[in-house]
Parts: C-alpha cells; sequence; structure tokens
C-alpha cells in the first residue's frame, strides 16, 4: 500500500499528542516536561519534513534544521536552569517555582 | 513499495510506542533513553521521506548531544523522583481528556484538508531531482545563499545558549585555593626567604 502525506501527519499528529499528555501527566517533575516539549518539537519537525517532500520545497527542510537548532538551545538553557534551581533549593517540584522571589 | 510500507509502519509503530513509554515510565533514566529511541525511529521515518541530511543531524543532535545532557542531569541531580510521581494518577483524566479533544482535533484536520492548486506556485526552492543532486548537497545550496542570514542567526542563537548555560551554572567556590600565575610571576626572594646571623655555637 501507499505510503503518503498523511500518515506522516498521524504519526506526528499522535506524537504532539504524546507531549501534551507528557506535559498534564508529569506535571511535577521538570525533567519529563522538557522531554515533553521535545517530542512536541520533534512532531513538527516530522510535519515540516512530509510537506517538504510533499511539495517539492526544499524551504520546509531548512526550517526544520532552524528548529532543531532553537530546540538544542532550549534544552541546554533549560536545564542549566534546572540546575541552577536545584542548587538553591534540593528540589526540583514544579509547584514550588512561584516561591522563588528576587 | 511493499518494503517501504512495512518500514514506515515499523518505524512509526516504535517512535509513538517510545514516545508514550517518555511519559509514562517509572524511573526518568528510562525515559531519556526511550526519548532516544523515538529520535532514532523519527530518524529513520526522516531517511524515509529523503531527507538524509536532516535525519543523520537528528541523531548527532538530539542522540549525541540534548540526550546526553538529559541522561547527565538526571544521574547528577540526587532527586527523590517517587515524590515527583505524586498526583500522576490526579492529573490523568484530565490531560487524558485535553490529549483526546486535541487528537481528535488533528485527525479532524488531518482527514480533511487538500493541498491547493497553486501551492505548486509558490515554491520558494524546489528540490532538485534526486539522482542529480543528493539531499545534504540541495540543502547546502540554498542554505548558504537563499537563507544565509537564518543561517547565521542559528548560530548566534547557539551561541547565547551556550554562553547563557555555562554563566548561569558557573560557580564561585569560596574557599578553594588556586593557582594564580601572576602572583607567582611577581614573587621576589626577599618574599620568601629571610637570612638570621647566627652566632656560632649558641644555637637557635
Amino acid at each position: 500500500m501507499e505510503i503518503g502525506l498523511e500518515h506522516y501527519l498521524i504519526v506526528a499528529a499522535i506524537l504532539f499528542t504524546l507531549g501534551i499528555f507528557g506535559i498534564f501527566l508529569n506535571r511535577k517533575n521538570v525533567i519529563i516536561i522538557l522531554m515533553s516539549i521535545e517530542l512536541m518539537l520533534l512532531a513538527v519537525n516530522i510535519n515540516l519534513v512530509a510537506f517538504s517532500t510533499h511539495l517539492g520545497d526544499l524551504t520546509g527542510q531548512v526550517f526544520a534544521l532552524l528548529v532543531l537548532t532553537v530546540a538544542a538551545a532550549e534544552a541546554a538553557i533549560g536545564l542549566a536552569i534546572l540546575v541552577v534551581y536545584f542548587r538553591n533549593r534540593n528540589t526540583i517540584a514544579v509547584e514550588d517555582i512561584n516561591l522563588m522571589k528576587g | 513499495m511493499i518494503l517501504h510500507g512495512i518500514a514506515f509502519y515499523v518505524f512509526a509503530s516504535v517512535a509513538i510506542a517510545a514516545g508514550f513509554m517518555v511519559i509514562s515510565a517509572r524511573n526518568p533514566v528510562h525515559s531519556v533513553l526511550f526519548l532516544i529511541l523515538a529520535f532514532f525511529n523519527s530518524a529513520a521515518l526522516f531517511v524515509l521521506l529523503g531527507a538524509e541530511f536532516l535525519a543523520m543531524i537528528l541523531i548527532i543532535v538530539y542522540v549525541g548531544a540534548v540526550a546526553v545532557l538529559f541522561l547527565f542531569v538526571v544521574m547528577m541531580l540526587d532527586i527523590d523522583f517517587v515524590e515527583l510521581r505524586e498526583g500522576f494518577l490526579q492529573y490523568l483524566p484530565l490531560g487524558g481528556l485535553v490529549g483526546l479533544i486535541l487528537l481528535a482535533e488533528l485527525f479532524l484536520v488531518v482527514g480533511s484538508w487538500v493541498v491547493s492548486p497553486e501551492a505548486t506556485d509558490v515554491i520558494a526552492s524546489a528540490t532538485p531531482p534526486m539522482s542529480d543532486v543528493t539531499n545534504a548537497e540541495a540543502l547546502g545550496r540554498v542554505l548558504y545563499t537563499q537563507y544565509v542570514y537564518f543561517f547565521q542567526s542559528a548560530g548566534i542563537v547557539l551561541l547565547i545558549a551556550m554562553i547563557g548555560a555555562i554563566v548561569l551554572t558557573l560557580r564561585k567556590k569560596s574557599g578553594v585555593k588556586r593557582q594564580v600565575i601572576a602572583d607567582q610571576v611577581a614573587r621576589k626572594r626577599e618574599d620568601a626567604v629571610e637570612l638570621k646571623n647566627i652566632e656560632p655555637g649558641q644555637g637557635i
């Protein structure tokens, strides 16, 4: 059977939903939330590349490359903030973050 | 063609299963490992789509850098993960509801859209035929010419992220002795050695 654009879009949709679901499910664990965000960005990348191939336009792949860059930067900064937060409070529970002052 | 279909279904199902395990695994280290599996299978999907360069970049950047960074942080911080999992079942109904609604909406969109016939007129940089140019070369031809400013700004984003991560996590420890080369070079003989004139037979 022919594998078309729709198949890839459905995979990306399921992965994106899993990312959203993961954020809800692991509300206390920032590390899993960051991983869920990575999953969502991956789904976006699959969408971009699928459309790029389907339409024969390389711009989609260039854009996916930029999304990849921003995702890597975001992971680095997010984890750095996490490490600093853990040093100060000895926990990474998300509910306590709103207690931060100054 | 049948092989292509089988490969797609294998990679897609493993990617989705790994994605599910990422959010539901009990141990965050397992979550990171399943994230790596999901990235590997997505890279395989990219290869099936004909985007080999992005597939390799995905493996290098995500598996080689981001996932290792996650693994590093998970293992370095001494976190009580059991305590963090409290309320997992409490958030399950709301999260499941939101997820199902979103998934239904996405399926509605995927099921009903059509490509506009004018879409082929607005192609910004057409993919050259695969037989002439490889995917990496084709991408390089547009990335370094048409999209060179975007490429440079991506580099700046990475530079800022690197500096930010270093500035955030660098800490000066007090009470640690460090080598100060300027002090060593500026040291004179008089600072270190003191000569005493001792009379013979008297001792010190």
